[in-house]
This record gives structure tokens, sequence and C-alpha cells, in this order.
């Protein structure tokens, strides 16, 4: 009889390493944005926050995120009014598509928070669509509780991470 | 003068009270038990019957050696393991490593309490001695477990071990002789633990399996997150993924060779199925452009449940692997965390439909849900126990979170643990241990793996390098 302790023990001792080259992305920075077709204005610099078409102003003055009740994706007077900016914006500036992440705070279990994230995603995409923005400019992804933006375990934490963050990416010009 | 009154030595089994192990009053006792080494033949090379011992093993006793495990509080079953006698030059540092491990998993039960070495009356130097049953007596040992170890130039390593009943004066099954290589000696010694807790309890053992999980390092705000393989006790570490990308709950294939895992890879949580042997992973292509997530084998080992968010609806679905995804909820709810019934006739899994998130089972082909879970609190990520009897789930209420079993019909709900994050319930291949995710609160919080018996006893964390969570339970190696 062979020993197949041996084998199980080579077989699980074969350790491989994953390639990715899909670094995440969590609507945090203001990266990695690329070439956009961010038009400037005379007087201002292209691409800062002072540039009406930029992302970074898209962030600054818009504002690229809402916030959530807890366990709640119906979206409050505050972020429809932050949406509506958005979907202005997204209007006015086409070279821009968008992908919506939604995430959740810790206080939940780690499959109903990517549920709940998508559903706040999907909330924010609704909304824009019905403020008239192409919805095949619009992605979602959930990241659930993965990635918290402030990392104290209360409230004033809570509240910041149960959030919709619409992040730019450079379309394709259109 | 009166003489002081000596208490009349008590007998040491009360009524030849049994040491085996009950089960909680609302576990069903196992029926028709297999003794675990009909299902680990492979591994075992021989039964002894040489020696100085007789060839008839000792098998029918009328009080056999047995520790119920209650609802109470247990006293720990002493018992005595001298170090195992190195049968060959070459075998004493891992007798002595072999001799240690079987004592630590025993004893890390809770169950039982090793009788130090100092204590010892009687040494035993050669496997087949005759057992000087009176000096293991006086010591109180009510187990003794003997061994001897061999290996030889080629790296084989030849372990034996008997288990004697002292009080009852035989021995408690019979003699085996495992064989493996001496890089396998840490399974060598779980084999044989398998086998001394097992004959008892009466239960199955779980020393000899191993654990996948998720490694995590970094600060809350950035975690890096990698796949990695353990044995059940922390040993023999293994990466299985970079942290690339966010890598969530793996789970087990039913032979556990495979592993069900989340990956956001492509940018969006997809199901993958890696093969653990050689980490070739592939995705399953659930998703179609949604997202899938929360992947469980069915027990075949080739139906796969899982669910999928479209449009910010997540119901359940389950697949063939390579088959056509047939879609078994239909709620505007979320539906999240299946588990297959043993038998794979059932799937508990959560839902909020209600309001909250609560408990349900359906037909694993789908149709309508019965909920099981009434009590205050949302219940979630539930799992059904091995033997079928129980679902485990993580229970959020008031604040904290719980680790709970409860009856399949919802009845008998029993928290094992509450802390400020706990989930993520998996059971022992025996269906008497639950591992889960510990997390501690704040800026500097980190997930840690910890376990538990079902009756709540024995609560404590298993070793890791770093902070990990997701912990899912193999079953027993073959």
């Amino acid at each position: 009889m062979a020993h197949p302790v041996i084998t199980a023990v080579l077989l699980i001792g074969a350790v491989g390493l994953t390639a990715c080259t899909n670094p995440d992305r969590f609507g945090s920075g203001s990266d990695s944005y690329g070439a956009g077709g961010a038009g400037a204005g005379a007087g201002i610099t292209p691409g800062s926050a002072s540039d009406p078409s930029s992302p970074a102003y898209f962030q600054a003055a818009v504002g690229d995120r809402i916030l959530f009740p807890v366990d709640q994706s119906s979206l409050t007077p505050e972020a429809r009014s932050t949406l509506d900016g958005q979907a202005n914006w997204l209007s006015t500036n086409t070279a821009y598509n968008a992908t919506i992440e939604g995430h959740a705070d810790e206080q939940g279990t780690r499959e109903y928070n990517l549920a709940l994230g998508a559903r706040r995603a999907n909330a924010v995409q609704e909304y824009l669509m019905s403020r008239g923005v192409a919805g095949t400019r619009l992605k979602t992804v959930s990241y659930g509780k993965e990635r918290p933006i402030e990392i104290c375990s209360e409230e004033a934490c809570y509240a910041q991470n149960r959030r919709a963050v619409t992040v730019l990416q450079a379309g394709l010009g259109s | 003068m009166p003489r002081l009154a000596v208490p009349e030595t008590r007998p040491r089994r009360p009524g030849h009270r049994s040491l085996v192990a009950k089960v909680p009053a609302f576990q069903p006792r196992q029926k028709g038990f297999q003794p675990m080494f009909l299902r680990s033949i492979a591994f075992v090379l021989a039964l002894l019957s040489a020696g100085g011992l007789p060839a008839t093993p000792v098998t029918a006793q009328s009080g056999p050696l047995r520790i119920e495990i209650t609802e109470g509080v247990i006293e720990p079953l002493p018992f005595a393991l001298p170090a195992f006698v190195a049968e060959t030059p070459a075998a004493t540092q891992l007798a002595a490593d072999i001799s240690n491990l079987i004592a630590a998993d025993l004893e890390g039960t809770g169950l039982f309490r090793r009788i130090p070495a100092e204590a010892h009356i009687s040494r035993v130097t050669s496997f087949d001695a005759p057992v000087a049953y009176a000096d293991w007596k006086a010591i109180n040992a009510q187990a003794l477990i003997t061994g001897a170890v061999s290996a030889d130039a080629n790296g084989s390593v030849s372990v034996k071990f008997r288990l004697y009943d002292v009080f009852s004066g035989g021995e408690l099954g019979e003699g085996l002789r495992l064989g493996g290589s001496a890089t396998s000696w840490r399974r060598l010694a779980h084999k044989v633990a398998d086998q001394v807790y097992s004959r008892i309890t009466g239960e199955g053992g779980y020393f000899d399996s191993r654990v996948v999980f998720v490694s995590e390092s970094g600060p809350k705000d950035n975690r890096e997150k990698r796949l990695a393989v353990m044995d059940y006790d922390g040993a023999n570490v293994q990466y299985l993924t970079d942290s690339s990308s966010i890598v969530l709950a793996p789970r087990f294939s039913p032979t556990g060779d495979r592993v069900l895992y989340t990956s956001y890879a492509t940018g969006q949580p997809e199901i993958y199925l890696m093969q653990v042997g050689d980490v070739r992973q592939q995705a399953l292509n659930t998703g179609q452009g949604a997202m899938t997530f929360a992947p469980r084998f069915g027990p075949d080992g080739q139906t796969v449940v899982y669910s999928r968010s479209v449009g910010g609806n997540t119901d359940i679905f389950a697949t063939r692997i390579g088959g056509q995804p047939v879609q078994l909820t239909n709620t505007p709810a979320i539906e999240t965390a299946p588990s297959f019934s043993p038998d794979g006739s059932q799937i508990v899994f959560e839902s909020d439909r209600s309001g909250t998130q609560q408990l349900y089972i359906m037909p694993a082909s789908g149709g309508e849900p019965r909920r099981i879970s009434f009590g205050q609190g949302r219940y979630g990520t539930p799992v059904w126990s091995p033997r079928g009897d129980l679902i485990a789930f993580t229970k959020q209420n008031q604040g904290r979170f719980h680790i709970g079993v409860m009856r399949t019909d919802g009845s008998e709900e029993r928290l094992l643990t509450g802390a400020f994050l706990d989930e993520g319930p998996t059971w022992a291949p025996n269906g008497r241990v639950i591992m889960f995710t510990r997390e501690s609160a704040g800026a500097g919080g980190q997930p840690s793996l910890w376990s538990v018996d079902i009756s709540g006893r024995n609560l404590k964390r298993v070793p890791t390098p770093g902070a990990a969570s997701d912990p899912a339970w193999s079953p027993l190696l073959p």
C-alpha cells in the first residue's frame, strides 16, 4: 500500500500565487482618473478642483458620496440633492462614466452587508438614471463592510461608512 | 476517643458509570456509530495482534470507558499518556512529539486531562509489556494510552498505540498501527487522537482535519486578504492566494480537495473554484455581469448554491459546476448565505423578507420556505450541521453578536458566545465543535478565529499567524 499521507501532504503543500492586475479602488482618493477630455477654462488650472469639468471638482464641489441610515438603502433628501448635482455634472461631462460603489458599516454579517451595499449602489444608479444619465454609463459594485473609510467602532464612523460613492472613469470620449 | 471518621473510599466509577461523552439533551445520540478506523482504513496498515498481549483484542466490555458529554460542567477525564516508546534510534524526537500532540488534541477538547509524567508510578519501556493496572489506578488514570514509534532511513514512520480502560482492566478497542512519512507525523498523531476520542466519547473525531480561512493584514481601512489553509490546530499554514484582490468566505468541498470562494479579481465579487492541491483556480461564471457571492457546495460536491445580485436585489441560485444556473428564490428581499442539509434535500438561508434578517428552510429545488427563527434580533449565516440535527447561525441583538445553534425546526435555540462581533460559524466534521470569526472593536480592531463546543464550553482562540477571518472546516481527511 502506498502512503496516502505523502500524497496528500505534497498536494496541499504546493503553494501558488494568483496573479491579478486589477487593483481595487475604493473611491476615497483622487488618483488614477486617466486622461479625461476635461476642458479647461481661462484662469483655472485644468484638472484642479477649480476646474468645474474635473473629477476633483466632482469630488469636492458636487460631492461624490451620499450616506445612508442604518440598514437602509432609501435616499434621504440630502442624498437626492447631492445626486441631482452628480446627474447634472455627468450630463455635462459626457466623457466620463461612473462606477457606484455601495458600502456598509461593520455592524452586520459579511454576506448581508454585501447585499446591502448592492442595494445602496443600485438606489444611486436608478436615481441618476431617473435624472437623465444613461444607464450604459453607470456600473455598480458592492464592497459590503470590506472597505470602511472611518475605522472607529462608533456611530460617528459607521455613519460615514454607510455610503455610496460615485467613482468616475474616463470613458471613450463619447 | 472516637476515631476520625474516614469516609469510605468512593467507588471510582459510581454505579459503573461509564466515561463516555453524553451529548447535550437536545442532541440525539448518533445511531450505529461507526468506529473511525473503518473510514480511514487506507491509513491503517495493521491491527496489532502480535506481541505479548492476547491476539484477540478486548472489545466487548460491560462497562466501557466512556465520557458523558453532558450540558453540565464536566470533570475532564484524567488519562495517562507515557511518552511513546521509540523503537528505533531515529524515532526518539518523533515519539516525544507525537505523544505530546496526541495529548494536546485530547486536552484541547476540554474533556480530557493529562496526568503529568512525574506522577506516574509505572514506566512504559516496551510497547508489549503487560500493563500494571494497579499503578495507573493509584494515580486515578481512567484511560491509559501507550504507543511506540519507529522510523526508517527512508523517512517512513510507523506509530502503534493501545488504549486501556484502567478501571475495568482491559483494552478499549484494538491496538492499531498507522504508517506515513516523517513529514506527516502531525497527521499520524491526530489520527491516533481521533481514535482515542472516538472510542471514549462514541462520537466521530475531528483532529485530522484542516481549516481554510482568510488571512488578513494591514489597517482596517485597507485590509489585505489572502486565502490560507492550515491544520485544525493552526499548524502547517499555507497561503493559497496573494493579496492583490479581496477574497472572502472560502468553503471546502465535501471531499476537502476543492474550495469555493469569492474574489474581487475582476473588480466585482465573483465565485471561484480552487483545487487545493495545485491552487488551480477557475471562475464559475455564475455572474454573467452581476455580482455573485456566498457560495457553498452541495453534498454531492458538484452542486453549488450561492447568491447573485441583479439590480440591487439578491436572490439564491444553484448550479452544477459548468452547468446552467437555476434561480431558487425570487423576492425583492435579500436572500443569501445558503447552506445545504447533509442529505442535499433542503437549503437553509437568510432573508430579510420579514423586515429583518431571519432564517428559512426551503426544498433544494426551491419553493415555499418556512421561517425557523423567531427570537429577538436578527439571524444570519445559517450553516447546517454535518450530523443534520442542528443549524448554527450568527445572531445580532441589542448591539451584540452571538454564535448560536438551534434545531432545524427552530426550537431549542441556544447562544454559545456573545461579543462585539462574532460571525460566520463553521462545523467540525463531527458536528460537536464550531469555529467562527471574532472581531475586536475600534480603530485597531482585528479579526481572529475562535472555537467553542456546541454545549457552549471550551471557548478558545485558534492560533493563526496574524489576523484571520471566515474559517471553514474540512471534513475528516482521508
